[in-house]
This record gives structure tokens, sequence and C-alpha cells, in this order.
């Protein structure tokens, strides 16, 4: 998977350069091709438009069996009764310290780890590394259940840091971190040996400075991961308050809490996408690189 | 000093990782291998019942259900993904007006949530208000029974999944599409080879690698799949649609048969390793020829 990183970089830019595009005329038969492209990007981007769309239609159209593309009526109303009748408020505010203290936590860990296996020779290192690389791919759901009982044992079920502590310690954001760091020159590391630096200020003051886009590409990487994460807290949480964005809404449907459901569904919906949709918009590149470079979500 | 410093500091460095990985990694791996040997309650002892479990699945048919299911539901997402995301590649390889956003908006679908995508595409295809059925009524068709049918509820679970596949696949096609050396394509058409002969003479074999790892991750995604359909389908209609991942999270938290439940873990860790290892060999021997 490794042969995937360097090359997916420029995979969503259009490099004017690129050899095809020197040749290239639009001719009648490209522009038949281009309007099929176009119309399976609109047909694939339609389920992200329709949640915004049915988050703003009325509990009344939403149920009229009627086809429609735009609500008659826009309203935020549907916002509303999710908030005044559900703890969104409370759902967010678990899932941003969640992802948040998770993902510091992963790219610290990740980012010390890596540099360990990248830049110092040390009995086991080969054996550790291999050990590291098991967990990869041994997948989570296989050691769910003892997973589970070791959160038992901890007594930490239902608190966030059944959620944030098992999945802390990422291999691939290892495996990223020593690839990245294998290129730090080692001549300046010793220099600053020789100049009596401490191991952990040369940490601290050259590894993570050069670092820069590896913490980039980790930090969206676990953010997304951690957002998204769905079976992990499903299974650890259990009062309603405690819940993340993502179990909340996976229950929506059945419970009976809203006359109209689909509204306010969408409505928190939306409210889960927009962060990693403002991400995904404003890092692209680092974004489809992170998403490259491991080959998973 | 130095060489002391020197000694302790990788240990510095990798113990908390080290820490993390031991508690909720390795222990819960020796510890699933174990659990399958017991019949094990939530809060309770375990008691050996050495390979009953394993006995127990063999004559369990929900549990070869879902083993079918999850091979239906692979077979149906896999090639499908992959093939379209190869043509989106090939074809947005070339200068067009607005090619970054297509494929943006192409790519966009990997952003959202397994639960997101699930809650969405649970609405677009409700039987009775869902936007497609009411196109379909509009247009004077009738109104499908995407997720009622147990028949239509895989193909409408299979779509859901491929709709989030195809961006990934093309994104990985397409780095690989920029690395094919531009001199070769121009000899090859300067040769009067036409489109398709460069494809499938040039580009194709030389996509083999991405192929092959695109194949191997888009198998490991589909067997693993969970969130997406217990909150599209929850399993059903019946057990039309229930996968092996999800047969576990019910087996252990519905039915409290955790010892059972890690019988399950275990075959399902041995068919992911078996089918990666198959696929590596089957690779090493398709270069070695060619």
């Amino acid at each position: 998977m490794t042969s995937l990183v360097h090359d997916t970089r420029p995979a969503l830019e259009a490099p004017a350069a690129a050899p095809a595009a020197r040749r290239s005329r639009m001719t009648p038969g490209r522009w038949v091709v281009w309007a099929l492209l176009v119309g399976g990007a609109l047909v694939m981007a339609f389920p992200v438009y329709w949640i915004l769309v049915t988050a703003l239609t009325p509990g009344g159209q939403s149920r009229s069996g009627e086809f429609y593309l735009w609500p008659s009526e826009p309203t935020l109303a549907n916002f509303a009764e999710a908030f005044a009748s559900q703890p969104v408020g409370r759902w967010i505010v678990n899932s941003i310290v969640i992802a948040g203290i998770g993902t510091a936590i992963t790219v610290i860990v990740a980012l010390m780890a890596g540099y360990a296996f990248a830049k110092f020779s040390f009995r086991g290192r080969g054996v550790l590394f291999g050990a590291f690389l098991v967990t990869i791919v041994v997948p989570a759901q296989v050691t769910l259940v003892p997973s589970f009982l070791v959160v038992v044992d901890l007594h930490l079920v239902d608190t966030i840091w059944a959620v944030i502590l098992p999945r802390a310690g990422d291999a691939i954001a290892v495996f990223i971190a020593r690839q990245f760091m294998l290129k730090i020159p080692d001549a300046l590391l010793e220099a600053a040996r020789i100049d009596g630096a401490g191991e952990l200020a040369i940490f601290r003051r050259i590894v993570l400075p050069m670092s820069g886009p590896l913490v980039g590409v980790l930090v969206i990487l676990a953010f997304m991961g951690k957002w998204n994460d769905f079976l992990w807290p499903l299974v650890t949480l259990q009062g309603t308050e405690n819940l993340t964005l993502a179990v909340a809404l996976s229950s929506m449907q059945s419970s009976g809490i809203f006359d109209n459901p689909w509204g306010p569904i969408m409505a928190i919906a939306f409210l889960s996408l927009l962060p990693l949709l403002v991400v995904f918009l404003v890092f692209q590149r680092t974004f489809v690189q992170g998403i490259a470079s491991t080959g998973l979500k | 000093m130095s060489t002391t410093r020197s000694r302790l500091a990788p240990w510095l460095f990798v113990s908390p990782g080290l820490v993390l990985l031991i508690v909720f990694s390795f222990v819960p791996i020796v510890a699933a291998v174990v659990l399958s040997f017991q019949q094990v309650a939530v809060f309770g002892q375990g008691t050996w019942v050495g390979g009953g479990n394993y006995a127990q699945m063999a004559g369990d048919p929900l549990f070869w259900t879902s083993i079918g299911n999850t091979a239906v539901f692979t077979i149906g997402t896999v090639p499908t993904s992959m093939a379209i995301g190869l043509l989106l590649a090939v074809l947005l390889n070339r200068a067009m007006p607005g090619r970054a956003l297509i494929r943006a908006l192409f790519f966009l679908p990997m952003v959202a949530a397994g639960v997101v995508v699930a809650v969405i595409m649970a609405w677009i295809f409700n039987g009775d208000y869902g936007v497609l059925n009411n196109l379909l009524a509009a247009l004077g068709l009738p109104r499908v029974p995407w997720l009622t049918s147990p028949d239509v509820a895989m193909l409408t679970f299979v779509l859901a999944v491929v709709w989030t596949r195809i961006g990934f696949c093309m994104v990985i096609y397409l780095g690989a599409l920029q690395a094919v050396p531009p001199e070769l394509v121009e000899a090859m058409t300067v040769d009067g080879a036409g489109r398709w002969t460069r494809f499938r003479r040039l580009i194709w074999p030389l996509l083999r690698p991405t192929t092959f790892v695109l194949l191997v991750v888009n198998v490991v995604f589909s067997l693993q799949v969970f969130d997406i359909v217990y909150v599209l389908t929850g399993g059903g209609p019946g057990f039309a649609t229930t996968v092996l991942i999800q047969y576990i999270f019910r087996t252990a938290f519905t039915n409290g048969e955790m010892g059972y439940a890690s019988a399950i873990g275990v075959v399902f860790a041995l068919i992911l390793l078996g089918f990666t290892a198959l696929q590596w060999r089957a690779n090493r021997r398709a270069e070695e020829v060619a």
C-alpha cells in the first residue's frame, strides 16, 4: 500500500502540463463524454444535496409523496425541532471532545513511535515494528468482544475514554509517520546531539518542525476516522446524553421521537457531515493524499 | 552517558504507542482466541467448552446466511466500484472544462460517515416518500420496494456502498495514470495504435499493481462492512442483508453470547488473512509469468 503514497498527490488537481492535455481538443464526441461526466457527477453529489434540501423542507412536503427538488417553503424548523427535543448540542460536544482528544493522542503517539522506528536502531526494533503492523491486518471488529471486556475491566464503559483509548494507538498512523521521518537527515540529529541537545529537545525543535505535511495528513485521517466511527462508540456508550452524533443518528429512524422524522434527522445528519465537508473543501489535496496513502477510511 | 541515553531514547518514544497497543490490541487478540473456546456472559466467568463454539457455527444456519450475504455483497460491490472508478479515471485524465470540480464531486461521498450515508440512502430509497420512488411515480412507473423486499434490499445496499467507493477507486487510478510515461503513449500513437489498443496493451498492464492493491483493499472493506447495513436495513428484511460483522455484533450484544461471538470473529480473521495471502501469491505468480 505504500506505493500509493507518493503518486496520488496531484490526482484532484488539474496539472496544466499533463501530457494528454497538450494534445486535447474538445471535439463533439468529447463534449458528449463531458456531458455524461457532468451528469454522473451531479448524480453522485445528489445525496449530499438531498440531506440539505430535506433538512430545509417542512414535514408536510417531506411526506407528500410528490416529486420535488427544492422545498416550496424552505424552513429552519427542522433544526429547531431537533435541538428542542433531543440533546443535539450535547452530542455535538461529545463528538468534538472525543474526536479532538482522540486525534491529539493518536497523532502525538504516532509521531513519537514513528520517530523511534525511523531514526533509532535498537534491539528488537524489527520484531516490534512487525508486531505493530500485525494490528493493521487484524481488523478491530475481530477483537470487538475482548476489547469490550477490557474496557469493562477498566471501568470505562459509557465514558469518553472508553471510545478514545482503545482507538488511540493507530499502527497505520505510526507506519505513515515512520515512512515520512526516514527522510529526515541523520546528520541534522547528530549535529544537535554533539551540541548537547537532549533527545526530547531534538524531537521538539528539529523533528516536529520538519514534519508539517505529515502532521496535516495524520490529523485529517485521525479526525475523520474518529468523527465517523460508529461500531465502537455504539458498543461502549450507553446513556442518551453521552452518545456521539453518529451513534445518536443511527437509531432515529425507528425511534418514533419525531412526528415527521426525516427533516430533523437530515438536519442532524447535515451537522454531522458539515465539519468534514469544510475540511474536504479547504484541504482537498491533503485529504485525498491522506486517504490514498492508507487506502482506508 | 551518551550511549545509555541513546539506548533508552527509542524506548521512551515508542512506549506510549506500545502500551496502548498491548492493552487494546495484543491482549484482545489473544483473548479473542481464548474466549472462542469458552462460554461467557458479559460480566461472568468463562467456562471451557473446547471446540463447542466452532461446532455450533457449522450447524448455525444464520452464520451461513451471513457468510453468503457477505460474499454476495463483496462480489456485488468490488468489481463494480473498481470498473466505474477506472473508467472515470481514464476519462478524467484528459483536459476538459471544470475537470477539478467534476473530480471533486465524484470524490465527495468518501467524506460522509457510514451512518450519514445510511440515513440519506434510507430516505432516498424510502418506499412511500423517498425521492426516487416519487420520481418513478411522477414518470408513471411503479414504486419499487427498495428496502422492504428481500430480493431488492441487497441491491439497494450494494448501490449505497458503491456510491461511497467509486471516488476512492477513481483517485487511486488517477494517481497511477499520471505515472504512466507519456513517451510510451506517444510512441504507440505514432505507431498508429488507437485509444483502445493503447489502453489494452500499455496502460492496463502498467496499472496491474494498482489494480491489485485496490482489489485487496476493496475486498477487505466489503468483508468488514457494518455501519451502512446496520442503519440502512438492520440486516433485513428478515436476514436478507445480514452480514458477518453484524452477526458478530448481534451474537455478542443482543444475544449475550460472548464466547460464540469471539469464535465467529476468529473465523472472520482467518477468512481475511487467507484471502490476503491468496491474493499476494496469485499476484506474485502473475508477475513471474509476465
